[in-house]
């Protein structure tokens, strides 16, 4: 770090949503670390980035993210995920273990985690299984993947609700124990079962099996009973009903913790986007109807939705480009969140832009217990220097093609939109710059 | 047509080009009746019939159709176990695109291969069939059949009676109705009624209510593993409720026309004699087939008159 000159960001208007502050200042970035903040910090031959009309935000974290490795190395590794992460501002992520072989297990975890650690582009969190090969039958090694140097302390069978209400009762006090949180992708199987899209007049048009609100709200009821029962820590995956949020909201109102998780695509899109059987569209849980959109920002708003996550999904072209129910479910996310949600809801007045920021670094921070050091603390002199710094005002356009990620299935491709980060710092390195911001792609 | 030179579904249609089709459809029966069936119209144009889905009806109807046209008729039969695993949608469009043929009636099990391959295939797309989505070509012989019967059309009323979730024929075939200003019943247990029925059409759950006010009755397909969905007890039950039997007939107008898109599964959605008595137009409905076929074919290849009559 001692050979990296220091970094002088100037007239930036900071946002810090660990610390609620938004003000104009210069920030001195040295060894890796913020070393001072205010104004008129002098340039004194330091490398200096203009910031004027630029944001500053603490580097963002999405807690859920498909990174294909080990497995399917054709589609995403951790090393295009991790940097199309720093391409998206996102300096950390947490990785969902439906991979294969699945993340179940101590050795593995910590062989994952010291990889990532090497090659030194955005953090990574790994989030165990909950069961043993995510069968959904016997209890994987929670305790010891907490105890590896990978220090899991999420756990999910994404992919799959866990179906076996007794099993995650068990997994819920389990995790209580060492301070765990369990990750549910609320999904009962039997109502969703060979569906492709939402149930209603959308599958009714197109010929699709519907898979209806009820497949989600059915376990998000069930685990927000458990989670009361046990005093567990309960965090609900990619929500999309109204009615998953009401009962959320009312579980808060009593007191429960439980935290929420919203992606991009179902605060961004309907079902009624779906066009032409255009498989990009096609994610699990499925685009819901313009009611559950509306329902959804609102919960952004007051807060029964604490984290934006973008349940990353790469798949390899040949897999999208087919018949629709022949399809796997997933878009990728980290490289358009910011510069969609943004466009959609900041400029159109619907959500302050701190909000959004702290649904991008604070809120998915307290999800995952996450602490400075490992992340967020916010910015103030002796932080880690993970910082984005957005742009707004102008128009770009999505370009799927250009991302880092190996991911090709973004339904935003091609969209303008009014915001875009301009550079990701990682450790007080600029880790990406975006064109025209004297690089593109991870430096 | 609203898409150019392509049939995937009856909303492509406008009115007059219902009509149009119709009426072609007509001359063309007449056609079929004469000695010698077959006509000029198509010769030169390549015809591909691109089944992934066993339908030896539907493939031999179009067949037929297409020869009676004078047009070439090239059979690519997929089997439905190498529809997952084997050659891409996508490359099949590509080789059919280097072939040079002139259209592709495409038959499938899923929803929206028909939109795909018009995607990637820059010639006449025909929908056959695929999956619940739609049926057009059926739908416009079902008109064309009751039309011959009924005469005007106007204000009568259909029942379709069984499966409608999952049936394509239901689908296309309520459309095309109500755009020849018929009224629609959408008859079935609440486990086989879709989840959102469009507003002009009226649903039931009682077949012997809807019977007496019927001019059309139309019986879908039942299949069996609907029963291992739950979404009825058994065959038996399903049977004694919802089968149009002689019993049930009874209670129907005097003229009334009974149809079935087939293969008719006796003795469960239809009785035998029912099946075989003057109501039914279940014969006429493929005979209609091959006219109605030839129909679209020669408006969308423009038989002699260079491209997409329809459009
Ligand atoms: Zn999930």
């Amino acid at each position: 770090m001692a050979s990296l000159p220091d970094l002088l960001i100037r007239g930036a208007r900071v946002v810090d949503p660990f610390r609620g502050t938004d003000e104009g200042m210069d920030l001195l970035v040295s060894r890796g670390r913020v070393a001072e903040l205010g104004k008129g910090i002098p340039a004194e031959g330091r490398e200096v980035i203009d910031a004027e009309g630029m944001i500053v935000a603490p580097g963002f974290l999405d807690i859920h993210v498909h990174l294909r490795e080990p497995g399917r190395e054709d589609e995403e590794t951790l090393e295009s995920g991790l940097a199309a992460a720093l391409r998206g501002g996102f300096t950390a992520v947490c990785c969902m273990p439906n991979t294969d072989p699945p993340l179940d297990n101590a050795a593995l975890v910590e062989e994952m985690a010291l990889k990532a650690a090497k090659l030194g582009l955005a953090d990574l969190f790994i989030v165990g299984c909950v069961t043993r090969g995510r069968q959904g039958r016997e209890l994987a090694e929670m305790g010891l993947m907490h105890l590896s140097r990978a220090r899991v302390r999420a756990f999910s069978d994404d992919g799959d609700g866990i179906e076996d209400a007794g099993l995650m009762r068990r997994a819920l006090e389990y995790v209580s124990g060492f301070g765990g949180v369990i990750v549910s992708h609320p999904e009962d199987r039997g109502l969703s079962r060979g569906g492709q899209v939402n149930e209603g007049e959308v599958s009714f048009a197109l010929g699709l099996r519907g898979i209806p609100a009820l497949a989600e709200e059915v376990m998000v009821a069930r685990d927000l009973l458990l989670a009361g029962e046990t005093g567990a820590r309960l965090h609900l995956a990619h929500l999309s009903t109204a009615r998953s949020l009401h009962m959320v909201r009312e579980a808060k109102s009593r007191g429960l913790r439980v935290t929420a998780e919203a992606t991009p695509h179902h605060l961004v899109l309907s079902e009624r986007d779906i066009r032409d059987y255009d498989t990009v569209y096609k994610v699990n849980p499925p685009l819901r109807t313009p009611e559950d959109v509306r329902e959804l920002r609102q919960a952004l708003t007051d807060g029964t939705v604490d984290a934006i996550a973008t349940d990353h999904a790469p798949h390899a072209p040949e897999e999208k480009e087919r018949e629709f129910e022949y399809a796997p479910f997933g878009v990728v996310g980290m490289e358009s969140a910011f510069p969609v949600l943004y466009t959609e809801l900041v400029e159109r007045g619907e959500l302050p832009l701190m909000r959004l920021l702290d649904l991008l670094t604070r809120g998915p921070a307290e999800v995952m217990g996450l602490q400075a050091p490992e992340y967020g603390g916010g910015i103030e002199v002796g932080c880690r220097a993970d910082l984005v710094l957005l742009e707004t005002g102008r128009e770009w356009v999505m370009d799927a093609g250009a991302f880092a990620s190996k991911g090709r299935n973004c339904p935003f491709h091609g969209r303008k939109v009014k915001g875009r980060v301009a550079f990701t710092l990682k450790n007080g390195r600029v880790a990406f710059a975006a064109a025209g911001r004297g690089g593109e792609g991870v430096g | 047509m609203a898409v150019k030179g392509h049939l995937l579904d009856v909303d492509d249609l406008r009115r007059e080009d219902l009509e149009r089709i119709l009426e072609t459809a007509r001359s063309f029966s007449e056609v079929l009746r004469r000695p010698i069936k077959k006509v000029p119209s198509l010769r030169g144009k390549t015809v591909v019939n691109l089944f992934y889905e066993p339908s030896t009806r539907t493939r031999l109807s179009f067949e037929v159709a297409a020869k009676r046209l004078s047009a070439d008729v090239l059979n690519f039969t997929a089997s439905a176990s190498s529809v997952e695993k084997g050659e891409s949608l996508k490359d099949t469009a590509l080789t059919l695109r280097a072939m040079g043929v002139d259209a592709v009636i495409i038959r499938h099990p899923v929803a929206g291969a028909p939109c795909l391959l018009r995607r990637w295939l820059d010639v006449t797309v025909i929908n056959a069939g695929d999956g619940m989505h739609a049926h057009p070509t059926q739908a416009l012989l079902d008109l064309f059949t009751m039309r011959e019967r009924l005469g005007d059309m106007e204000g009568a009323t259909i029942a379709y009676v069984g499966d409608i979730l999952h049936s394509r024929v239901a689908r296309s075939g309520m459309k095309a109705c109500r755009a020849a200003g018929m009224r629609v019943v959408a008859v079935a247990p609440p486990t086989l009624m879709p989840p959102a029925v469009p507003d002009y059409v009226e649903v039931s759950h009682s077949f012997d209510a809807v019977i007496p006010r019927c001019d059309v009755i139309y019986m879908l397909r039942i299949q069996k593993e609907r029963q291992q969905e739950a979404r009825f007890p058994s065959l038996e039950e399903y049977a004694r409720l919802y089968q149009l039997d002689k019993e049930r007939l009874r209670k129907a107008k005097p003229g009334v026309v009974v149809m079935h898109p087939g293969p008719m599964n006796r003795g469960v959605e239809i009785s035998s004699e029912v099946a075989d008595a003057p109501h039914a137009a279940i014969t006429a409905q493929v005979s209609a087939g091959v006219a109605v076929r030839m129909a679209v074919l020669f408006l969308l290849l423009g038989g002699g008159e260079g491209g997409g009559v329809l459009a």
